[in-house]
Order: C-alpha cells, then structure tokens, then sequence
C-alpha cells in the first residue's frame, strides 16, 4: 500500500498524430500541494483530466488512494474534487441547488449535505450569494462557486484547473489562503501558469512543456539547480581598460564575471555563480584594492519565472 | 442498485426542474396545447366528424412530434458539452448510463405532463357523447411512447454536436425519415422495385404504421417491443456517443 493519493505512471494520451501528453509520471502525497505548471497548450489540463477520469490516458496507470482508476473508476472518483477549467457550473441554477445536486450525486446523505452546505457558505463566503442564480454572479463568485462543489464532499484529492484564472488580485489572494488552509490533510494539484501563484501556495512545483515532464521538485530545489541565474550587478563609474578588466576577473573568486559598458564613464560588473550565490560584500572586499568608485549594487535572485523560461525555453530548442 | 437508481433519480429531478428553472417550459406547454389543439379542431374538424373518438387530436401527433420532441431533447447533451458541465459530469462517480437515462426520463416525464394538460379534450369528447375510452387511453400510453422514442433519438443526436440547432434540425429530419418511412408513397415506391419482405421491414420501422394501429385501439406486443427496443438503442448508442465525443 502506498501512501501516495495520487500515483500515476506512464501517462501518454495524443489526439490523432498529436501527442499531448508523454510518458508523464506523477504522485502526489497527503499534505502536498503541487503547482503543475507549463505554457498553453503543455499538456496540463489534458493531464488533470485523465486524473479525474474524464479522459481514459492511451497508455500508463492511475491509482487515486491506491485504488486503479481504469478498473474501479466510480471508487476512485469518489476521493476527487475538481474544478475544471473555466470552473463551468449550471447558470441557470440558484448556487444552494447546484451545490446540493453536487452533493448528492457525491453520495451525502440529508444531514452532512446540510452541513457541508453550511461550511461551504462560511468557509468559501458564498452566504450573500447562496440563493441567486448563478449566471448572474461575478466572476470571482463563479469561481468560488466552482471550488465549493469540488470541496462539496470534503475530498482528499483536489485536482483545480486554474483556479485564479480571471480573478483580481484581491480575489487571488483570498483563493490563495483558502488553498493554503485546506492543504494540510489533502493531496492537492493546481494547474496555472501565474509562476507567484506557485511560490505562494505550492510544496512542489512540476513544470511540463510539449506534453513531457521537465521538473519535478521543489521550489526551493529548483532555484538551488539554477544558481548561476542569481547575479550580482555592481555598478562603477570608472573607465574600465582592459588591464583593470583582467584585475577584477582575477579578483573575483566567483565562476563568472563579465563587465559591460552602461556609458561613456560607467561599467557594471556581473557576478554569478555555478555552486553558490555570489555574496556582495565579499566581492566589494575582493575589488577594494582597485579603489573603485562604487555607485550601485544590487542582487537578482533568481525567479520561478525565470527558471520555467530557461526550462521551457531549453526544451523548445531541443 | 439503490444507489444506482438513487443517482439516476437525482439526475432526473435536477434535469425536469431544469425545464421550469427557465421560461422553456411554458412556451412549450403552451405552444404543444395551442397546436394540439388548433389542429384537432381546424385540421381534424373534431365537430365536424361528429363522432365521440380522439382520432382528430392523435393522429396529428407524429407530426406535431416531429417538432417539439427536438425542442425539449436538443439541450440534452448538446449544451452540456457547450457549457463544459459535462466535465463536472463525467467526474462525478456516475456511470455514463445513469446519466443516459436520468437526462431522457426527466425529459420523457415532461412530455407525459404535456400530454396529461390536454386532458380537457378528453373530458370534452366524453361530455359531447360516449366515447370508447379504452381505445383513447391506449392511444395516450401509444402517443407517450412514441414522443419516447423521438426524445430517446434527439437524446442520441444531441450528444453528436454543442449546437443546439444543429441538434434540432438532425432530430428532426432524423424523426421524418422514421415517419416516412409508413408513409404510402414511400412504402408504394419501394414496393415497386423490391421483393416483399424489404416494404414489410420499412413498413415495420415506421413510427406512423404502429402509431396508426394504436389509435384504432389495437395495441399488440409487437408495437410494444418496436417502440421500447427504439428507446433502449437509441440510448445505448447516445451512452457511446457521450463516451466518444466527451473531450471534443
């Protein structure tokens, strides 16, 4: 028995000669929140859907809370919540029926649909909204509206196809903290391709691209495999000559150092690193012979973003 | 099987209130009365037969069906899969034959409140004389069923495309063919040319043909069986359909 809420292997689905999703593995553990990440078209949401079961994967195996996906599908759907993509829903219901229909067909009997209903009110602040129709909600209510069915019958897999899409910043933030709050006993995955959504809430980061998996880690990880990416940039207003040019290289004790003319009387010195992240005022000590005229100095730490750009990026090439 | 049927259920009522959640159901109504109507007493010159029967209100029937059956049965699965509900759907743990079903019995219990509101005419007939109203009652059990086994058709259909019209027009020329397909043109033309057997098979897959031996109050197994295997194909195939066409 694995302990894993999700485990996935070999995953490989195409539509006619296009492969949308390639050999992908994937498990995903209680108390886990993975960000799947990638561009348009990547792969993600068709991976999310053969997950839930809406889609049957051409090759490979799903095991949702060790139970096999293709042999047992009512079982397994049984621990999912999803919000597809677009989180469509029934306009034409009021959010009180679509919300009880969902629960129902979940299997909760009269007294835990109520109060599930009640949390989802509280818990996802739909109470002003609960008996409107839903094609005359906002956006960001539709949203929320979608998230309450996925959480209608307290899963512990949630599988959330872009839940921030379309929202505002504050909406954002508010979706945010309800994932954050709902993740500590649930194996959740999200799709998005808002690279601060991922540092806000995720454990795990998975980028793919082209339907194959690129990274598979921790946000944490994945910057430490992209050190040389943190520079530091130390602006001087000297004239730099060749000669001092070769001082400064040999001064610096760090992997790689390049000087650029910013004007007429100012360079910028560009320090990075394969092994570690340059440390300013240990170059500012190593260059203080040189007698410099120093006017700025900042560190870039590298981002998520540029992390997926430089992943996806190499991938395309290749 | 409870919970089966129990998920079924749930499917059916979320599917009929639909039809009263939106003003669809009313028009309906009110448009299946007013031609229901309209055509026994103009067309059928119900006063003018002067007889106490029902044979000027069903035998328009087919053809007021042709029409209305794809009105209530184009949304079925068609605006499920514009909508992308059908993906909530499929996602929840239900077979896709319970949602087959649920969808189509919610849809054919409409049709059977639509046929209940032209009740009127019935008590009508029977206060203007004494008519025989065995014959009528199997003629309302005959007309339910073969308005199923439209909705079970436009059901099958709807799940082919997103578009509701689409979905109408294929139902409906679909439904014309079947009605056709009694008609004594077609069956004279192709009994013209063909050995016996092919006239007796079209004949036999007529809608008209058996909706035609009802209404003379003859209601033999044989029609029974026609319209309730037409059911069960046409929903067996709209289960493939949903399988197949899902993630279009």
């Amino acid at each position: 028995m694995s302990d894993k809420l999700i485990n996935a292997t070999n995953l490989k689905k195409s539509f006619d000669q296009f492969i949308a999703v390639d050999n992908i593995d994937l498990s995903v553990s209680r108390g886990e929140v993975v960000g799947f990440l990638g561009p348009n078209g990547a792969g993600k949401s068709t991976t999310m859907k053969m997950l839930t079961g809406f889609l049957e994967p051409d090759n490979g195996q799903i095991f949702i809370n060790n139970i096999n996906l293709k042999s047992d599908p009512l079982k397994a759907k049984e621990f999912i919540g999803y919000l597809p993509e677009g989180a469509p829903s029934y306009s034409d219901m009021i959010v009180a029926d679509f919300l009880s229909f969902i629960g129902k067909m979940r299997g909760l009997n009269h007294n835990s649909l109520n109060n599930r209903l009640e949390e989802m009110a509280n818990q996802i602040n739909l109470k002003e909204m609960w008996n409107r129709p839903i094609e005359t909600l906002s956006k960001g209510f539709k949203r929320r509206v979608g998230i309450a069915q996925a959480l209608i019958h307290d899963p512990d897999i949630l599988i959330l196809d872009e839940p921030t899409d379309g929202l505002d910043p504050n909406q954002k933030h508010e979706m945010r903290n309800l994932i954050k709050r709902i993740s500590t006993n649930k194996a959740i995955v999200i799709s998005t391709h808002i690279l601060e959504e991922v540092e806000a809430v995720c454990s795990r980061a998975v980028i793919i691209a082209n339907g194959k998996l690129l990274a598979n880690d921790t946000p944490k990880n994945l910057e430490n495999k992209f050190l040389n990416k943190n520079t530091l940039s130390i602006k001087v207003s000297n004239k730099i000559n060749n000669v001092i040019s070769k001082d400064i290289k040999s001064l610096i004790k760090y992997d790689d150092v390049k000087i650029q003319k910013t004007d007429i009387s100012t360079h910028t010195i560009l320090v990075s690193d394969n092994k570690k992240v340059p440390n300013l005022i240990t170059v500012l000590k190593q260059i203080s012979k040189l007698k410099l005229d120093v006017t700025e100095a900042n560190f870039q730490k590298v981002s998520l973003e540029e992390i997926f750009r430089s992943i996806t990026s190499d991938n395309n090439s290749k | 099987m409870n919970n089966y049927l129990n998920k079924t259920y749930i499917i059916l009522d979320r599917e009929l209130k639909g039809y009263f959640r939106t003003p669809l159901a009313s028009i309906f109504l009110l448009v299946f009365l007013a031609l229901s109507s309209g055509m026994t007493f103009f067309l059928g010159r119900f006063f003018e037969r002067d007889q106490a029967d029902l044979t000027a209100f069903f035998s328009w029937h087919p053809w007021l069906f042709l029409v209305l059956m794809p009105a209530i049965g184009m949304r079925l699965w068609a605006e499920e899969r514009r909508s992308g509900t059908i993906e909530l759907l499929i996602t929840l743990p239900v077979t896709n034959t319970q949602l087959v079903v649920g969808k189509f019995l919610a849809s054919w219990i409409f049709t059977l409140i639509a046929l209940f509101l032209t009740m009127p005419i019935w008590i009508t007939v029977n206060y203007l004389g004494e008519p025989d109203n065995h014959v009528i009652l199997i003629s309302y059990f005959g007309s339910w069923l073969m308005a199923g086994a439209f909705l079970a058709l436009t059901s099958c259909l709807s799940a082919l495309t997103k578009n509701q019209v689409i979905a109408f027009i294929i139902s409906s020329i679909s439904g014309f063919v079947l009605i056709m397909a009694g008609f004594n043109l077609v069956l004279s033309a192709v009994r013209s040319w063909s050995p016996n057997w092919i006239t007796e098979t079209i004949s036999s897959m007529s809608f008209l043909s058996h909706f035609s031996r009802i209404q003379m109050g003859v209601f033999d197994l044989s029609t029974l069986v026609f319209f309730i295997s037409m059911i069960i194909l046409c929903l067996w195939i709209n289960v493939q359909l949903v399988q197949v066409k899902k993630a279009d």
